[in-house]
């Protein structure tokens, strides 16, 4: 997977001073994240949002966990990369010390973090959030 | 009288504000509209001149707010040409509206009886039936739609019969804007000896309401939806099938008389308010009717209607975008899926435009698979929409059409 680290997306994010930009820029990361197989897009992976809705599958590499994300909107796939630039393939430890809140306020982004959107995107870093914790 | 819409923009102070320094674009009005300063007056005025409790305070204040509660009902009982005014019962919404008829309902149907609704149903109108049918034994049946989005009256008549009790469908449609024909659904569901429940939620704010003329049992509304404040709504029903209709909720206000053993209940419509009403949005629910009744209704329709030509002219002439519900006779909304993206994508990528429309299901999931789709985008008007923020939406789609190729 070629996306970039989170630094590298704090550091382009900081480059484009208009909205369009800004989201042509989340939308083509979007198009650039790994689409998961159709048939792992079953009820159990879903965590629907009532907006889009957002799937998950977590897997292990090693002592890193690893995740395959996925979601029927583009902007949301964008979001997704942003996360999985934090968490993909990293440790539980590492997960847990991951400030992601401040991540995305730093990208001046937290509003897609706030649970109204309802696209799913808050109850996937929950998620992750609590499969780390519970790794430790 | 005439219509000017820049003056009736101006009742509406929400219009002036901005969203990320845009001038805010409202096309979610069947979500719920916004409310002039005269609702939102009624409802100051209330707590800072009359607040009390109505129907038992020994004072002056509690007789001032039992008048203008009871005023308010009255205006609603002229808005909807009922015939009485205790045939108004106030609830919080259209769904609790619909729930209190369920629920009578719940205990007056047997096993073999059958219920009747739309395959157009916001999830109000549906859920509630399908649990009452469960909990009965009863069963439920849906009147198909066309692709056009319009209730096949053939296959609807076919579903009526004798053991038909209750028939429930929407005045309009809120995912495709599709009216019914109300009047003749409701006769042929009467040919049957059935009940007929009317769900107004997307009526009400879109035409003239008469409900004798309609000839149903119940018509159900919320006030959010018609210029008014959230929390509070109507079932009106038939006096003749509102006086023995189960009670629902228990307690004080709907009783006659009580004792340890046993109670009877009041007459309507107190028999069906149990508890303290929502007096305060009450009365401006009834300063928001008395307001939108004072408009020149045909100027109303006629700039609704043109507002929504423009929108469906301009849908159609758009490469890419399709229109989910095209019956011939719509008010109020347009619904749409566009090949370049996801509808949460069109609602977010307009949202950063200054334009706020709603995306999802709207509740309506079995009409989302019925049309295979995930989900629409709907643009819906009320009366302070111009012509100017139609073409706004579509200059905005063309740039999320850009945007996300
Ligand atoms: C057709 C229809 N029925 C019922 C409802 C429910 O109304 P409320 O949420 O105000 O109770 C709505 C609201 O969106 C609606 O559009």
């Amino acid at each position: 997977m070629s996306l970039p680290s989170t630094t590298e997306i704090i550091e382009d994010l900081e480059f484009f001073d208009d909205w369009e930009d800004r989201y042509k820029y989340i939308i083509d990361l979007g198009k650039s994240l790994p689409a998961m197989d159709d048939e792992l897009k079953t009820e159990l992976r879903l965590v629907k949002g009532c907006q889009s809705s957002v799937w998950i599958e977590p897997g292990e590499a090693g002592d890193r966990m690893t995740f395959i994300v996925d979601s029927d909107a583009i902007i949301v796939r964008g979001l997704l990369a942003l996360v999985m630039a934090a968490y993909d393939n990293k440790t539980a430890a590492d997960i847990n010390a991951f400030d992601i809140d401040a991540y995305f306020s730093e990208l001046d982004l937290e509003r897609h973090l706030s649970p109204t959107r309802g696209n799913g995107l808050k109850s996937i870093v929950a998620r992750i959030q609590a499969m780390a914790k519970a790794a430790l | 009288m005439s219509f000017d819409v820049t003056a009736i923009r101006k009742e509406f102070p929400i219009l002036e504000r901005k969203i990320d320094g845009k001038p805010l674009i409202y096309l979610d009005n069947a979500a719920t509209t916004q409310k002039p300063q005269c609702v939102i007056d009624a409802i100051v005025d209330y707590y800072t001149q009359c607040n009390a409790n109505v129907h038992r305070g020994a004072h002056q204040l509690a007789d001032e707010a039992t008048r203008r509660f009871e005023n308010a009902r009255d205006i609603i009982a002229q808005f909807l040409n009922a015939k009485a005014r205790h045939e108004v019962i106030w609830t919080s919404g259209t769904t609790e509206s619909i729930n209190i008829v369920a629920h009578g309902l719940t205990k007056l149907l047997k096993a073999g009886d059958e219920v009747v609704v739309t395959a157009m149903e916001h999830h109000a109108n549906l859920v509630t039936w399908q649990q009452a049918c469960l909990q009965a034994g009863a069963s439920l049946h849906i009147a198909p739609i066309s692709d056009l989005g319009e209730l096949d009256l053939d296959a609807f008549d076919a579903l009526l019969n004798e053991n038909t009790k209750m028939v429930a469908f929407p005045h309009v449609s809120n995912a495709l804007g599709s009216v019914n024909p109300i009047k003749r659904l409701t006769q042929k569901a009467k040919e049957v000896g059935a009940w007929v429940l009317v769900d107004g939620a997307q009526g009400a704010a879109h035409g003239d309401i008469d409900v004798q003329d309609i000839g149903c049992d119940f018509y159900a509304f919320s006030a959010h939806k018609i210029y008014g404040p959230m929390g509070v709504g109507i079932l009106w029903g038939r006096e003749e099938v509102l006086a023995d209709w189960p009670v629902w909720q228990t307690g004080g206000e709907m009783i006659s008389r009580v004792s340890y053993s046993e109670s009877s209940w009041n007459v309507l419509p107190y028999r069906l308010e149990a508890g303290t009403p929502n007096v305060g949005d009450a009365i401006a629910m009834g300063a928001a009717i008395k307001w939108y009744s004072e408009l020149d209704q045909a100027a109303v329709q006629a700039h609704e209607k043109a507002l929504m030509m423009s929108a469906t002219e301009q849908a159609m002439a758009f490469d890419g975008l399709r229109i989910i519900g095209n019956a011939h006779h719509k008010v109020g909304a347009i619904s749409f899926v566009m090949d370049s993206g996801h509808p949460a994508d069109i609602g977010f990528l307009l949202d950063r435009q200054g334009i706020a429309i709603r995306t999802g299901d709207h509740c309506a999931q079995p009409l989302m698979d019925r049309f295979q789709v995930p989900g629409t985008a709907r643009a819906s008007f009320a009366v302070y929409n111009t012509l100017e923020e139609v073409d706004a939406l579509f200059e905005a789609l063309r740039k999320v059409k850009t945007m996300l190729a």
